[in-house]
């Protein structure tokens, strides 16, 4: 596995020379600061929990997530060093795991460095920490879904501006579409059956699930089903790429 | 070892390179020539790996490039088209990246980084990142990176594009080291390059094989292969003796400099005829040289299909 070993830390590298790494950093603590006290109403509602935190987690992810991933094959291709790596002696899927997982580890960092309103919920209250570390967990397994799927799309093209827009699309569906309204667009045109399906596929569904500290395999399963399937697919996506 | 067979690549109704079959043995330096599009690169990137073939096949050391990837691109050295790398890395880290992407261990990977290092005299650059490194510096750090792993094949897309004389030197004085015992396929559009650099000539355009040869027997197609040139001042009288000799076909001035060129029939001899008519007419020759032939020439006319240039000013005989 030393190649993976070895793009990982290409990546991670890239991330901190340019300018990328602390400009996602510092907008992620300081927005996640904002949207959980002011937005979700931290102080007010009297709990000792981090609901208020983890509920803007998608949306943060929505922002900031595409534009991590953007870069990820676009700037390869567009640059010509995708020639260069892809005639090294390492497989498609070694590559984009290796891609992959440096920016799951980079999310993973700056998710640790929040942990400044950990220390504050403990101090004001006595809350569930195992729920707090499961709300970590879903949250982490959330943005590598993203992740997943900002590496497939870009992949697709050399426009960083293409990628963003389009990863932030599927990502926006896939966290609306589980919500009552939505539902509620489709309950007349479609079979019960159909839009129970199309629930499950909401992403909020599933991370609300575990961030209340349900660790059930079925949405564990979905969070790691859905990055295999999109990783897989950006993989198809450069083999393509290759015959076209 | 490289062979390609039949190697087709299409890109819609554009045929790219066209059923392309070579073989290079190990101690050979093949020159990939051709005219900008003829396929060059497209053809060595299907030999790398990067682009699939539409059909036909291609073999490094003996692996299929499409069925046992992993192995070909273990055994091969590539260059790609304007020597990509990473622009926001080191020399340094960029050369360890590929040391730990090659797989070395780390001493033999130290040693190794450390040989090409030397050979391609990056010693002083090492700290400065690539994108501030000059067209000539990036184009040595490709090829760092192409010969770290001292591969037996090594395929090199333009090497010495953008390097001045002596770094152009220096990269054919390191191939021609290199040549001894690996196989080496290079493209260029540079004719002097062939010269200083192969021992066989593949010329495609428009995806298609047109000759392959050996750089001398290329020069022995060209018009210019063993014709006399010379200057020699007032030698108007000359030109007509010299165009009633047998052995001579024609006699070219050129208009700039009144150079004149003598061009033998076919098979014959013309240096010791030309010479002797020269002396007997008394005439003062500054320089006489027996022309080698011409591979531009030879380019032209077999890339574009026709005939190199008609004599501007010339006797027939």
């Amino acid at each position: 596995m030393s190649p993976v070993n070895a793009v990982l830390r290409r990546e991670l590298r890239s991330y901190f020379v340019t300018p990328v790494a602390y400009v996602f950093l510092v907008i992620f603590l300081v927005l996640a600061g904002i949207l959980t006290f002011y937005v979700g109403d931290f102080y007010e509602r009297g709990q000792a929990d981090l609901q208020p935190f983890f509920v803007m987690h998608p949306w943060l992810y929505l922002i900031l997530v595409p534009a991590i991933t953007m870069r990820m094959w676009a700037e390869e291709a567009k640059g010509g060093t995708l020639e260069l790596l892809l005639t090294l002696p390492l497989t498609l899927w070694q590559a984009m795991l290796g891609k992959f997982l440096a920016a799951w580890l980079f999310i993973g960092l700056a998710l640790a460095l929040t942990f400044p309103i950990w220390i504050t919920v403990n101090y004001l209250g006595a809350p569930d920490n195992g729920v707090i570390l499961a709300g970590y967990l879903g949250s982490w397994l959330m943005a590598g879904t993203f992740i997943a799927i900002g590496a497939c799309l870009s992949a697709l093209t050399r426009s960083q501006v293409v990628a963003f827009i389009l990863t932030a699309l599927v990502c926006v569906l896939l966290i609306l579409v589980g919500q009552p309204q939505v539902l509620d667009f489709f309950q007349g045109a479609l079979p019960r059956r159909m839009i129970n399906a199309v629930a499950h596929l909401s992403m909020l569904r599933h991370f609300e699930a575990i961030s209340r500290g349900v660790l059930d395999l079925h949405d564990l399963l979905y969070f790691l089903l859905s990055m295999t399937g999109w990783l897989l697919a950006g993989v198809l996506m450069l083999d393509l790429k290759r015959t076209r | 070892m490289i062979e390609t067979d039949q190697l087709t690549r299409c890109y819609g109704n554009l045929t790219a390179v066209d059923a392309l079959t070579i073989r290079v043995e190990p101690g050979q330096v093949l020159g990939l020539l051709g005219p900008n599009g003829a396929g060059k690169s497209t053809a060595m990137r299907m030999i790398s790996g990067f682009l699939m073939p539409t059909s036909g096949t291609a073999r490094v050391c003996g692996h299929d490039v499409g069925r046992e990837p992993l192995k070909a691109k273990r055994a091969l050295g590539y260059l790609p088209e304007g020597a990509p790398s990473y622009g926001e890395m080191t020399v340094q880290e960029f050369l360890h990246f590929i040391v730990r992407m090659r797989g070395f261990k780390a001493d033999l990977g130290y040693r190794r980084f450390h040989a090409v290092v030397q050979q391609l005299q990056l010693e002083d650059v090492l700290g400065v990142c690539i994108e501030n490194l000059s067209k000539g510096l990036r184009r040595r750090v490709g090829l760092a990176q192409a010969i770290l792993h001292d591969p037996p094949v090594l395929m090199l897309d333009e090497p010495t594009d953008g390097l001045d004389p002596n770094q152009k030197h220096a990269v054919r004085q390191l191939i021609d080291v290199m040549a001894r015992d690996r196989t080496i396929l290079i493209s260029t559009h540079l004719l002097e390059e062939v010269h200083a650099l192969c021992n066989r000539v593949v010329i495609i355009a428009r995806g298609k094989l047109l000759a392959d040869a050996t750089p001398a027997e290329l020069e022995a197609r060209s018009r210019y292969h063993g014709a006399v040139s010379f200057s020699a001042p007032g030698s108007g009288m000359s030109q007509e003796m010299l165009g009633r000799l047998p052995q001579v076909a024609a006699i070219e001035v050129d208009p700039l400099d009144g150079r004149i060129t003598v061009f033998p029939k076919a098979g014959e001899r013309i240096l010791d005829a030309v010479e002797t008519l020269l002396r007997e007419q008394g005439l003062e020759v500054s320089e006489i040289q027996l022309e080698r032939g011409r591979l531009d020439e030879v380019f032209r006319q077999i890339t574009t299909g026709t005939h190199g240039g008609i004599p501007a000013e010339g006797v027939r005989a």
